[in-house]
């Protein structure tokens, strides 16, 4: 770890224009920075703390969930609206890291979650595009049972441990941020970036930006959700593949799908032929079977992670049985 | 007054859990700086390491590479048997990934560590292999299996036992690279007094190897050289040899005239202080259509370094588990360019009961017969290997009272035929045994005017119970009560005694105790003390020892192996029963039941006895499910570096693990009559689980762990 100065701006326009300044890190509950910062891989000149000029204020009306960028983990997770209308949300968060942890994470801390690739946490290990664009990438040849099957590049295979992300996606949540342009608002959806050939462009953030709060709409389906996630040991473990579905249901068939997989891409990841293949079906074993077979196209494997792909769409029916019940 | 056999909470738990107890790395020594690590990113690799860097950085006292270090005469001298060599910066290699190549000193420790992050190194790497598969053409026979025992053993005719099977199994099973990964990392203060006198505080299993070590490598007297451990936050093998880190943080102190502190980093746990080696077993089993074994083949390849020899001998209880007139079984070692194993809680039956016990059960699924009654047909009434009667063995209960309280006999025999809803129900068991081990210890007793008692003795508590057990054997001998006595250990100044490794703690100091005990009560008669035959009159006592003119009264004692022993063979035993529960779609794997017998002799302390038993079983969970250790083949380097990525269970892993102290009197295997019950927990647990899984499903998984894709 180096030195590095430590900045409590006053007001959040103060801290875009210190964030945008070089090497210069935003931090919440610090659970993931303190960690990248103790391993080397983070080298900032100043961490810009955020915990003054963000709300962790929750609060839900009948449009939807608004919720502070500092909310806690734990607090959204357990909120009683929270529970009641986006139970894959709640769900998500509580199959995340420990209680410990998710007492001091915050929702956008959540959001811009780093990658757990072991090539990019160890900085022996000279390869990686993220932690040095144009280095290389050591996943692609290397020990790669955690890596993506889906949205990989020739750059970057790291995959997206976020299980919040993936909720949020399948609930097409709202981020909205600050810049010094002033407010907008950007779809869940187009919110992380796939690797491509800049892997270390991870978000639709620009320098400065920061996420002030997430807005998630009450839907037809949003109620009918679920989350359901499988890892190697029974607690504090990241996903071997996850799914957050949502289902509106129109009598006997299926109305709306929303499909989205957790620790399979590089991004959370909507499983768009898989909702397609839904619609208009009954909600029975047999219709979800048939649809979750779309659930990994176009997936690229290596030896290590091949597994996942037959996993994901296992996850997938598991998921959507628990919405439909 | 009898103290032993009553299950006390252990007598250090207070100052544990109240943060009293100072460890290593806390030890308040004035002047204190600080040393931190660089190892190497490469294996097999010519290094040149550049510190411009760092030397200039804010509060750097020392930069230490093979360019300036200290030449050290006794850097390379083994101490023993299974000492290992030593990376002291005497040259310009690293063998392994991870390897140390400069020591850092500074005044804090995040300067330290900002220094070594400055330090720059070019690597100059012919090829790195690290594969056992890829070099099974290289297998050698190592000079023994373990630090002792043979490593091939033979007795009657294997391929006749064969010829004349009705049934034969023939299978293949691996087990993979473990990490010890104590919650209590490695780390020291060394303090130097002059040039000529060092004393260290360190985590250590083993201080008098540690002080052996230190006075060889700087050419000390032993005596010179004092190694203090009073708390261990865990060692299960790691913290049983002198490593490479121990010699740097006293090199670092000498050079830089100051007390200097070193603890390793979780990452570099994973590759300076040893791990459990891979291991490739073939399992060649006949019987009769009974179920009678009629031959045993064993054959075990596992990895060692190119620096050390270290085989685990995995084929060690498959010559005398069973009864079996035609058994042979080998180990052979493959050198890769890997950190050295070491010793790794149970090594070798950790491993080794995984096959044997797994092949067993393929044995009795195509006999379709019980495994239990298998088991029971084979049963070894004494030790086929060494030709000897048992001290004691009551295995067969073990069995009766695990299985009657698990429910084995509604077990149905198919596999796949029990469910729970969308889960899959498996019952699996398996056999544990483990050696029961004596070494030569020695400890002292004495008693004060005020009649306080202290009792000391070198040795180690790694977390097992060591002071309080010391303290009820002491009690029991003198017949005092044992809030009279103090234990003290955990200092090379006090009398010597065995690495706290292979389960023989209780067994040995334990002796020594008693010993030392005995001998002070009897000092005490011979001055006239007041006696209630055959006890000491306590009561009368006080007043006798307050009119007494000596400040206090001394015995010493030392104890080894009973020569009756010697006609003996002792082990340990056990058996586990377990139930898996698993999801009939996403194959995730849980143990939901776990019912244990043990048999070891006499429970010292039924309290920690439990701990160690369910700590050891626990164990097995993780071996047999969980813990893997990746090394990516291109550079040796460890990728699952940390906790996070490398799986020891959770709670929400481990279900209820009960367990059953099954009485068994043993007057032959020392003076104490206890055999050591740290490492038998694990021990047969993997292959229960691994039974169980293929009971659940009926697919047999041969390679540890047994993850979830490997069942999809």
């Amino acid at each position: 770890m180096r030195d590095f100065d430590y900045v409590v701006p006053k007001s959040l326009d103060e801290a875009v224009a210190r964030g945008k300044q070089a090497e210069h890190r935003f931090i919440a509950g610090g659970t993931l920075l303190v960690d990248l910062l103790r391993l080397d891989v983070e080298r900032p000149a100043a961490l810009v703390d955020l915990n003054a000029v963000l709300s962790e204020r929750i609060s839900w009306a009948p449009n939807g969930l608004t919720a502070g960028a500092l909310a806690r983990n734990s607090d959204l997770a357990d909120h009683p609206d929270v529970r009641r209308e986006l139970p894959a949300l709640s769900q998500a968060l509580e199959s995340g890291a420990s209680p410990q942890i998710r007492n001091l994470a915050s929702l956008g801390g959540n959001l811009m979650q780093r990658t757990r690739c072991a090539y990019f946490r160890d900085p022996g290990v000279a390869e990686c595009n993220k932690r040095r664009p144009g280095s290389g990438c050591a996943a692609l040849e290397g020990y790669s049972r955690m890596h993506a099957v889906l949205g990989g590049s020739r750059a970057c295979i790291a995959v997206h441990p976020s299980d919040m992300s993936v909720a949020l996606l399948a609930l097409d949540a709202i981020v909205r941020t600050r810049r010094s342009q002033g407010g907008r608002e950007i779809a869940i959806a187009d919110f992380h970036a796939l690797p491509g050939e800049t892997p270390q462009v991870e978000t639709a953030l620009e320098p400065g930006e920061i996420v002030t709060e997430v807005f998630v709409p009450a839907s037809g389906f949003s109620r009918r959700s679920a989350y359901v996630k499988v890892r190697d040991r029974a607690a504090f473990a990241f996903a071997l593949a996850s799914a957050a579905v949502a289902l509106e249901l129109s009598g006997e068939k299926i109305a709306t799908a929303r499909v989205a997989l957790g620790g399979v891409a590089t991004k959370p990841w909507r499983a768009l032929e898989v909702e397609a293949a839904l619609l208009g079906r009954p909600p029975t074993r047999e219709t979800f079977e048939a649809a979750a077979k779309l659930a990994a196209n176009g997936a690229r494997t290596t030896p290590h992670n091949q597994f996942k792909v037959e996993l994901a769409r296992r996850v997938v029916v598991r998921a959507l049985e628990r919405a439909a019940a | 007054m009898t103290a032993v056999g009553k299950g006390i909470a252990r007598l250090d738990a207070r100052a544990k859990v109240t943060g009293k107890a100072q460890y290593a790395a806390e030890v308040p020594v004035a002047n204190l700086v600080h040393a931190v690590l660089v190892t190497s990113t490469q294996a097999a690799a010519k290094v040149a390491v550049d510190v411009k860097d760092a030397e200039h950085a804010p509060g750097v006292l020392a930069v230490l590479t093979h360019h300036n270090a200290p030449k050290l005469p006794g850097a390379k001298t083994k101490t023993g048997p299974v000492d290992r060599v030593l990376q002291l910066l005497q040259e310009d290699e690293a063998p392994y990934n991870d390897c140390p190549i400069a020591v850092v000193v500074a005044d804090t420790l995040e300067r330290a560590r900002a220094a070594a992050e400055r330090v720059a190194v070019r690597y100059s790497s012919g090829g790195v292999q690290t594969e056992l598969r890829e070099r099974l053409a290289e297998a050698y026979a190592p000079k023994t299996a373990g630090p002792r025992e043979p490593a091939d053993s033979s007795r009657g005719d294997v391929p006749a036992g064969l010829e004349a099977a009705f049934v034969q199994i023939d299978a293949t099973y691996t087990t993979t690279n473990q990490h010890h990964n104590p919650m209590e990392m490695h780390g020291l203060t060394a303090v130097w007094q002059g040039e000529q006198s060092l004393t260290v505080y360190d985590t250590s299993q083993g201080i008098f190897g540690v002080r052996k070590k230190l006075a060889t490598v700087f050419g000390l007297a032993e005596s010179n050289v004092r190694v203090i451990s009073r708390y261990v936050g865990g060692g299960f093998g790691c913290k049983g040899s002198p490593w490479s880190h121990l010699a740097l943080c006293a090199l670092a102190a000498r050079v830089t005239g100051r007390p200097v502190r070193l603890v390793l980093t979780r990452p570099q746990m994973f590759s300076l202080v040893g791990y459990r080696p891979r291991t490739i077993q073939r399992v060649v089993l006949g019987a009769d259509a009974r179920g009678k074994l009629t031959a045993v083949r064993h054959d075990v390849t596992s990895e060692t370094s190119r620096l050390d020899e270290f085989s685990e001998p995995s084929a060690l209880q498959t010559r005398m588990l069973y009864a079996c007139p035609n058994v042979a079984t080998s180990h052979r070692l493959v050198r890769l360019d890997v950190p050295t194993p070491t010793f790794t809680r149970a090594p070798g039956e950790a491993t080794g009961t995984f096959a044997l016990e797994v092949a067993l059960d393929e044995l009795a699924t195509a006999l379709k017969l019980d495994p239990l009654e298998l088991r029971l047909r084979n049963y070894a009434e004494r030790d086929p290997h060494e030709d000897k009667p048992w001290s004691s063995k009551e295995l067969r209960r073990c069995y009766q009272q695990a299985a009657e309280r698990f429910g084995w006999a509604a077990r149905r025999l198919d596999p796949g035929s029990q469910r729970d809803g969308k889960l899959l129900v498996g019952w699996g068991m398996a056999t544990a045994t483990y050696p029961a081990k004596q070494s030569a210890a020695s400890a002292s007793a004495r008693i004060d005017r005020e009649g306080r008692v202290l009792v000391q003795a070198g040795t180690q508590d790694i977390g097992t119970g060591t002071y309080t057990i010391m303290a009820q054997i002491a009690a029991d001998a003198l017949g005092v009560p044992v809030d009279r006595v103090r234990f003290e250990l955990g200092d090379t100044s006090l009398p010597e005694t065995p690495v706290s490794g292979g389960s023989q703690t209780a067994s040995s100091t334990g002796s020594a105790v008693q010993a030392a005990a005995l001998a002070l009560k009897k000092k005490l008669l011979a001055l006239g003390a007041p006696l209630r035959a055959p006890e000491l009159d306590l009561r009368a006592l006080d007043a006798w020892l307050a009119q007494r003119t000596e400040p206090e009264h001394r015995a010493e004692a030392r104890t080894e192996e009973k020569a009756e022993r010697k006609r003996y063979s002792s082990h340990s035993f056990g058996a586990h029963f377990v139930e898996v529960k698993i999801d009939a779609d996403l194959r995730q794997i849980r143990v939901t039941r776990c019912v244990s017998a043990f048999a070891a002799g006499k429970i010292l302390n039924p309290k920690t006895a439990h701990s160690q038993y369910i700590g050891g079983m626990v164990w097995g969970i993780g071996l047999a499910l969980l813990e893997h250790t990746a090394r990516d083949p291109r550079n040796g380097r460890v990728v699952t570096r940390d906790l996070a990525d490398y799986h020891v269970p959770v709670h929400a892993d481990i279900p209820e693990l009960e367990v059953i102290q099954v009485h068994e009197r043993d007057p032959y295997v020392n003076e104490i009559g206890a055999k050591g019950i740290g490492e038998v927990g694990i021990t047969g647990m993997a292959a229960a689980i691994a039974n169980a899984v293929h009971h659940a499903t009926g697919k047999r998984v041969r390679d540890l762990p047994i993850t979830l894709d490997k069942l999809l």
